[in-house]
């Protein structure tokens, strides 16, 4: 039976089994590469998207549980690269080797979403669902914090 | 500026200019010939540099981009000396051809070892001069003027004197080029102070790419008729499938095709899950073939230890200087140590993977991968399929985290990608798993290190020794360029003598094992855990004679006024002689292939759990010239955060010789929660610039256990310093 949601506004469905995890549904039949394939154990955070607004790890969400709801990808965050996560990574030169990026702006923005100002505090705590294998920990907290300033 | 990652689209090229006569840049590939076509009558050509008649300059990028910068880096050296107008460069990634683009430091295309920008910034340098040259003398003689009243801007020769211009777009639909590229004098470069480029901060090209999506990595590729690949591969190297039981796999909707190889057993499928759940239901017994069976890697480390500590047991000189062993013996004072550190895993975020498609017949192959060598992926595939290289389509992608994994002589996760797809004469996207990643690690290799040092009767550290036991990994990892260097392993045992240190007599030794594990260059590589010995001896020694620990170094480099300049940076960033409360510090410096750098490590300890915190680190590091100084920041940055998880956290154990971790679940990578504030400082200087992206790393772990030493007054020896061991050692 063909699950149908919505990815980034438009409709779609899939035939994918239900228990299949939404991240290959996403990466390989919808053709949205963003959203990466780290652990597959909802550990790294690289597949991070979000679920009716909530953040998700993509690998741990079975297609048939996103059924009527409305999922974004990074590609779905803006679509020119002008959400102010996304403004303010490229202003702090965030990403090195880029992989695990899509996961961590999807994290960042729900956290700003939920929480405009966060303390640092805060931005560590939420943002320790995510590996960086770079590092990039210390501009991720830095471009998180340029957004909450600047908002 | 615009880039072209993933073709080498060289037709709109107006012209190319040469590099004839240098020793890298002699234009034979049939690619270029056939690209550099556009334009008939082109005499000499080089292949780096195409300008357009709309003023674009292309430029070709020749290293591979695993988030380390070079991607922009070595092309903004070129435009340096071209006076490019950075706005209208190109970058172009360069296609795989060793002859026209192979990095000096190492003879074929392969980004290792921080050398990118060392090795290939005189000859960068020198195109950009030569092709500036060329367009001098286009302009000089459509004005009929002399060539030396001539100047350039950026993209702009100007005669000053009448106040003419043409921008190098106009040059480029007129140009004549020359049978023989220009001779350029080292002298007529640029002083660095004239420098627009180096040292000025530019965006790096690929980052935009890289906060929406669209940044392409191989286990992004998709092809038309496309199946998806896993394999399980034999636990122990050397061994193979001995039965196969794949009723259960061939049972599972959507698995195609079992493919059984000599060292494992590939599952194709319709889906990627398909073929996840396809390999984790095969049944397979291997052979015992294999030198690793057996082996265990907690019983493995006493007997390397005493082999470091046994001076019967044979090794080989690294590097020496004086008689370490004779002054040992006349020496008033002897102290000695011994040091362990554990199998560490990449984890770089990507899992290997590769996409090949293979003709029908088995003559040709399209491949697509993220390697540090992109001839050497080409070869992989060549040898595969028994046909000529330049029947394999090279396509070139980002890196997802490289660290040293990607650059094997075997980059076996492309041949399994090659095989897969010959296998089923479709498309394949071979992808290992998170588990696979880990259970098929070539990991920086398990080490043991015994040092000895001797003082005079005045106090003077007159001898080191240092001998190190651990697997020759270049022989595994490049049994090319083991043979080539006569057996002689850097990636085990450079740095393991010290040579920076200013010690009279000294004797860096390797006692090589011969484990049969899959061992690998690792960030920091020898360094790694030869400075975790080094660096935490020294701080023994000092407080031995009763000597601040950084005071100690400081006197041991006093004769390298940059070595002494970035020590004394580091304590006053750290405020180095303020004594802490609950907390302390420690101290590390090294020379790493002549970057100087010096770090100081904040941290506590909690005796009850035993788990160490740091709070605090500041570095500071002089790499000659800086090209991108915030690169240099974010490498160091994520130089110092690799160093932790190697330090407190990181830790693969053998059993049997298979590896016992499977995931982030049980291997343990440094997440945001429990990494320092960073104090970084570039300290650039005008020598020849030196590596940057990993020099931090060695540094971190022996500036923790040091500061543990101040704390408390006890010396931890292995890494990781995991909260067990540092409960057991302060007992």
């Amino acid at each position: 039976m063909a699950t149908q949601f919505q990815i980034n506004g438009r409709p779609v469905q899939s035939d994918a089994p239900t228990a299949t995890p939404l991240l290959w549904v996403i990466r390989e039949e919808l053709k949205l590469t963003g959203t990466k394939y780290g652990c597959g154990t909802g550990l790294c955070g690289a597949c991070m998207v979000h679920v009716d607004g909530q953040r998700a790890f993509s690998c741990q969400t079975q297609i048939g549980e996103v059924a009527g709801k409305a999922v974004t990808t990074i590609e779905g965050l803006s679509g020119d690269s002008s959400h102010p996560v996304q403004k303010a990574w490229l202003a702090e030169r965030v990403p090195q080797c880029g992989y695990c990026q899509s996961g961590q702006i999807m994290s960042a923005a729900d956290l700003l979403k939920h929480n405009p100002k966060p303390t640092r505090a805060q931005i560590v705590e939420h943002m320790s669902t995510n590996i960086c294998r770079c590092g990039t920990y210390p501009r991720i907290v830095r471009a998180i914090e340029r957004v909450a300033r600047e908002a | 500026m615009t880039i072209a990652l993933r073709n080498t689209d060289l037709s709109r090229r107006t012209f190319m200019v040469g590099a004839a006569g240098l020793t890298f840049a002699v234009a034979s590939g049939a690619r270029i010939n056939s690209a550099a076509a556009a334009r008939s009558g082109d005499v000499t050509m080089s292949p780096w540099v195409t300008i357009s008649t709309d003023g674009t300059v292309a430029i070709m990028s020749p290293a591979a981009e695993m988030g380390q910068g070079s991607l922009t880096s070595l092309p903004l050296i070129l435009a340096e000396e071209l006076d490019a107008d950075w706005s209208k460069v190109r970058i172009v990634v360069a296609p795989p051809n060793d002859e026209l683009y192979k990095n000096p430091g190492f003879g074929y295309m392969y980004t290792a070892g921080s050398n990118a920008v060392t090795s290939y910034f005189k000859p960068l340098r020198l195109f950009g001069a030569q092709v500036r040259k060329v367009l001098l003398a286009n302009a000089a003689a459509h004005w009929n003027v002399p060539v030396a009243e001539l100047t350039t801007g950026p993209n702009v020769v100007i005669h000053e004197k009448s106040g003419r211009r043409l921008s190098y777009g106009e040059i480029a639909a007129f140009a004549e080029i020359p049978a023989k590229a220009p001779e350029v004098a080292e002298s007529e470069l640029k002083p660095p102070k004239s420098f627009r480029l180096i040292g000025h901060d530019v965006m790096r090209t690929e980052l935009p790419s890289k906060v929406n999506g669209t940044a392409q990595y191989a286990i992004d590729v998709q092809v038309p008729g496309m199946v998806y690949g896993a394999i399980l591969r034999s636990p122990v190297e050397g061994a193979g499938p001995d039965k196969i039981d794949d009723a259960k796999a061939k049972a599972i909707a959507g698995v195609q095709q079992i493919v059984p190889l000599p060292y494992g057993v590939g599952v194709i499928a319709a889906t990627p899950w398909a073929a996840f759940d396809g390999k984790d239901a095969l049944k397979v017994s291997w052979t015992r073939a294999g030198k690793a069976w057996g082996f265990n890697s907690e019983k493995a480390l006493p007997a390397f230890a005493a082999a470091a500590r046994d001076l019967s047991q044979p090794a080989k000189v690294w590097g020496s200087a004086g008689d370490a062993v004779a002054a040992l013996k006349t020496a008033t004072d002897t102290v000695e140590a011994e040091y362990r550190n554990d199998l560490v895993y990449h984890a770089q975020m990507e899992p290997l993977n590769a996409v090949a498609s293979v003709s029908a017949n088995g003559d040709a192959c399209e491949v697509w991968c993220g390697v540090q060598s992109k001839t050497i992926a080409v070869s992989v595939a060549a040898n595969a399929l028994n046909i000529a290289p330049d029947k394999i389509a090279y396509h070139d992608m980002l890196l997802g985290g490289g660290f040293g994994r990607r650059g094997h002589r075997d980059e076996e996760y492309v041949h399994d990608a090659v095989v897969l797809s010959k296998a089923v004469k479709k498309p394949v996207k071979m992808m290992w798993t998170r588990e696979d990643d880990v259970h098929n690690g070539r990991f920086n290799p398990l080490s043991a290190h015994y040092l000895r040092a001797g003082f005079d009767a005045s106090g003077k550290l007159i001898a080191f020794h240092h001998r190190k036991a651990c697997d020759e990994v270049t022989a595994f990892q490049d049994p090319v360029r083991f043979e080539r260097q006569k057996g002689r392993d850097g990636i085990a045992y450079n740095g393991v003598d010290a040579p920076y240190y200013e010690i009279a007599n000294r004797l860096g030794e390797g006692v090589p094992r011969e484990t049969g594990l899959r061992t690998s260059s690792l960030r920091g590589i020898a360094h790694l855990t030869n400075i975790f010995a080094i660096e935490s001896f020294m701080d023994e020694l000092a407080r031995k004679r009763g000597v601040d620990p950084a005071a100690f170094r400081r006197d041991l480099v006093k004769s390298n006024p940059r070595a002494v300049a970035i020590i004394d940076k580091v304590a006053q960033m750290a405020d180095w002689g303020r004594k802490r409360d609950g907390s302390a510090l420690g101290f590390s410096y090294m020379n790493y292939s002549g970057t100087q750098i010096a770090l100081a490590a904040e941290a506590t300890v909690d005796r009850k759990s035993g788990a160490i915190r740091v709070s605090n680190v500041w570095t500071a590091l002089d790499p000659g010239i800086a090209v991108q100084p915030n690169t240099i920041a974010a490498q160091t940055e994520s130089s110092i955060i690799y160093g932790l998880g190697f330090a407190l956290f990181e830790r693969v154990t053998i059993d049997d010789g298979a590896v016992e971790q499977s995931g982030f679940y049980d291997y343990h990578v440094p997440r945001m929660n429990e990494i320092p504030e960073t104090h970084i400082e570039v300290v650039p200087t005008d020598n020849h610039p030196t590596g940057v992206g990993q020099m931090a790393t060695p540094l971190v772990g022996p500036a923790i256990a040091n500061a543990i030493a101040e704390l408390t007054g006890v010396r931890l020896r292995e890494t990781p310093m995991t909260p067990e061991r540092v409960k057991k050692a302060l007992g």
